[in-house]
């Protein structure tokens, strides 16, 4: 992880999900190659599936370090590790989760609530002087809630990292934008727009 | 059947049809060292556990079979990483079994405890830690397939001692759907639409060059990479771990490229249009400057592992897949574009246009005439260590197994033997470890007892593993060593002498400490020392005569011989230097 700052995630970065047996040892396999090839990981985020046998971690890779190419065939030679799913950022649906406590007196409890009714966000816990607030979403939108909140005081804060499934096929075809945008540029500004 | 874990294991080594075993023992691994006693596995006590390991790889070297090595948990593990990272930068096949701390004291700091998969993670193809006795067979079984397919590679197995203790039912998995490794898929053949691609470019080529690496040795690739090289009219260039994967004596042959390859393998390789990669990797050793390195050439890449494929060259054409299937492949793209079996092509077919190689060939030849590998053996005057290396070349068999440490002699031994054989050469090449002969060549003489195993040492690897010379007289395995004693640590010499002002710091080692004849002899050898050119050839025959204990031949050679040509660290290979008194290498 980097500095809060950056947690929307680098410019190239690129999202491989990668379904490993689930084994002792295996994360700090998939962890160990990284650092050994000098990839760099953004965020990784680990999580048994629906079969038991397996495990899927989420990895966002920043793709400056080495050719994304590159970080899937080392990944695969992994005798652990039984599938890759790179996903561009543009081909995912990613979302995140968010937990903070931040500082809210009285004279701050009522703005607080507001800024958290605006983003679908919950309140999961009061107290005196802080309140704990849960988000989930794109992990854009996370940021902007970030960076609204830490006016407040911050008094912890913790992100799990991005989840990712690709998709979907669309089954009506979308118009190209007036500004002449791709149809993918279509297809995200829709998504984010979903998203906030 | 009822077995402990320990009889388990024995037995499914003996299932995996594994005849020798080099190793040491030790407390966590003492239950396997039970059933050894009742097995029809050799065990071979070495005196420290790099010995082991080295021991092992020289075995897997020379017979293509896994090479195993047994050794107790703890420092008797952590001793043999630096095998393990040897064979897996040369892509070895090796089994170690490592005994540990019981299950009920990992984590605890126990009395020798040292997490050893977590150590040697990132130098095996793949660990194990089995914490069920019943696991066992199929985790042997597991690890042999791992280490043996695919790009081979080492491979460990950590019992505890609690687990060798137990009891289990015995079994033994019938097929591989019975091991357990999902994600473990190896890809042996190519994808046809680019093997034809291949096939075209190969016909299109004017001054193409089959760039073979060890990939070749390890896919049992040599007869076809012949036949590949025969139909074409391509020449080849064997790299550092291919020696003796093509004959030296082949007309086709350039030999060694890189950093001290002969002038022709690489200025052949620079000013070629197609290079023809088979199972090498662009090592920065070949390469030199990558991005000076063979400006003009189109690739085609083939190595069966995918990784490697781009890593550090862009290829035209790349295709994942093993070496001997890939030229099969390969070899039938080219008859169907009608390039025939004897190199004959049909009118009307692609192949009928192919360039004519006869100026390109006359090229080579004329880089051979003018730029040949060379040295001045002076009567009287200091011993040259290529002569020692060309002579024992003259006197022993075509056949005989080399095997080297690492510096100046490996590289003398590289470019003045003449490899006519797969197999016969064994060396660290990707991770250079020195100390690795004397060890390695026990494991291919104990391999290939049929065959005569010269080890050709530094004075400073001889230094670092002789005391296996010890298991060697025990064992009664009778190889051979010639040491070329030039008192330095020769290969850093020659790096201070030409790029440190010659400021020589930390690299004289003496000729006469220790006295290397005594040492043998303590150790069960016979000792000799040679200090004159005429002494070379007796002491050889003499050395040659001996088949019941080892021999070591102490080489008082020229301090000052370099090793040449050079291609200085991160020049291009443009930049060679051929021999001394030319450019900066020149003094």
């Amino acid at each position: 992880m980097t500095s809060m700052s950056t947690y929307g995630g680098p410019l190239r970065h690129h999202i491989v999900t990668v379904t490993v047996e689930n084994k002792s040892g295996v994360l700090a396999r998939v962890a160990s190659l990284f650092s050994r090839r000098g990839f760099n990981i953004f965020s990784l985020a680990v999580a048994p599936t629906d079969d038991e046998r397996f495990s899927r971690i989420t990895i966002v890779v920043d793709v400056e370090s080495a050719p994304l190419e590159q970080i899937i065939r080392q990944l695969d030679k992994l005798v652990n590790v039984v599938s890759i799913t790179e996903l561009a950022p543009e081909a995912a649906t990613e979302r995140e989760l968010l937990l903070a406590t931040v500082q809210a007196g009285p004279a701050e409890r009522g703005q607080v609530i507001q800024l958290v009714g605006v983003f679908e966000g919950k309140i999961i816990d009061v107290g005196t002087d802080a309140m704990t607030i849960m988000l989930a979403g794109a992990p854009n939108k996370i940021d902007d809630f970030e960076s609204l909140l830490r006016p407040f005081g911050i008094v912890e804060l913790q992100r799990t990292g991005r989840v990712a499934l690709p998709k979907l096929a669309r089954r009506t075809t979308r118009l190209r934008s007036i500004a002449g945008g791709t149809e993918d540029d279509a297809v995200q500004g829709r998504t984010s727009d979903e998203a906030g | 059947m009822r077995l402990t874990g320990a009889q388990a294991l024995i037995k499914s080594l003996e299932m995996q049809g594994v005849e020798v075993i080099f190793g040491l023992p030790g407390g966590a691994i003492l239950p396997v060292y039970d059933p050894i006693l009742d097995s029809s596995i050799r065990h071979i006590l070495v005196r420290h556990e790099q010995g082991a390991g080295h021991a092992a790889e020289g075995y897997a070297h020379v017979t293509g079979r896994p090479g195993v090595a047994m050794v107790t948990s703890g420092p008797g593990a952590t001793n043999i990483v630096t095998p393990l990272a040897d064979a897996a930068m040369d892509s070895i096949p090796m089994v170690v079994i490592t005994g540990q701390v019981p299950t009920t004291a990992i984590g605890t700091d126990a009395f020798q405890e040292c997490p050893i998969t977590g150590v040697t993670m990132d130098i095996t193809k793949h660990n194990w830690l089995v914490t069920d006795a019943q696991d066992l067979p199929r985790v042997v079984a597991e690890a042999f397939h791992v280490a043996t397919t695919g790009r081979p590679g080492p491979v460990l197995v950590d019992v505890p001692k609690d687990v060798s203790n137990n009891q289990m039912d015995w079994y033994w998995p019938s097929s591989l759907d019975e091991l357990d490794l999902p994600g473990y898929r190896p890809q042996t053949e190519g994808d046809p639409i680019e093997v034809a691609k291949a096939a075209r470019l190969i016909l299109q080529a004017e001054r193409p060059v089959i760039y073979a690496g060890g990939g070749i040795l390890k896919a049992r690739a040599a007869d076809v990479l012949r036949q590949l090289a025969e139909r074409t009219g391509i020449p080849v260039v064997t790299t550092l771990m291919a020696r003796g994967a093509f004959p030296d004596s082949h007309a086709l042959c350039l030999g060694m490229p890189g950093m001290h390859g002969n002038y022709t393998a690489v200025t052949a390789m620079q000013r070629s249009d197609l290079l023809i990669a088979l199972g090498s990797r662009f090592d920065d050793r070949v390469t030199g400057k990558v991005s000076a390195f063979a400006p003009d050439a189109k690739v085609i890449h083939v190595d069966i592992d995918p990784a490697e494929l781009g890593k550090v060259r862009r290829a035209d054409v790349a295709i994942g897949g093993d070496c001997r299937v890939v030229i099969e492949e390969l070899l039938s793209a080219l008859t169907d574009l009608g390039l025939d079996t004897g190199g004959t092509t049909s009118a009307g077919t692609r192949a009928a246009s192919k360039p004519d190689l006869g100026p390109w060939r006359a090229q080579i030849h004329e880089w051979q005439e003018r730029f040949p590998l060379a040295y001045h053996q002076e009567d009287g005057g200091a011993l040259k260590p290529q002569f020692v290396v060309e002579t024992l070349r003259d006197s022993t068999p075509d056949d005989t197994i080399v095997v080297s440490g690492v510096g100046q002699h490996q590289m003398w031994a590289s470019q003045y033997w003449k490899f006519e054989y797969p197999y016969t050469w064994v060396n660290s090449g990707g991770a250079g470890t020195m100390g690795f002969a004397v060890p390695a060549a026990i494991g291919a003489k104990v391999g290939r007892p049929d065959k005569m195993v010269w080890a050709i040492d530094g004075d400073g690897c001889f230094q670092m593993t002789a005391q296996e010379l010890v298991t060697a007289s025990a064992e009664r395995i009778p190889v051979k060593v010639a040491i070329l004693n030039n008192a330095y640590l020769g290969m850093v010499r020659q790096w201070q002498e030409l790029f440190y002002e010659e400021r020589y710091s930390e690299v004289y080692l003496s000729p006469d400490l220790p006295d290397y004849v005594k040492w043998a002899e303590a150790m069960g050898c016979v000792g000799l020392k040679v200090e004159s050119a005429e002494e070379v050839l007796p002491a050889i025959e003499k050395a040659n005569s001996i088949d019941d204990r080892p021999v070591v031949i102490d080489f008082r050679t020229d301090a000052f011989e370099k090793v040449y040509p050079m291609v200085p660290a991160g020049s291009s290979n443009d930049d060679i230097i051929v021999g001394p008194g030319q450019g900066e290498g020149g003094r």
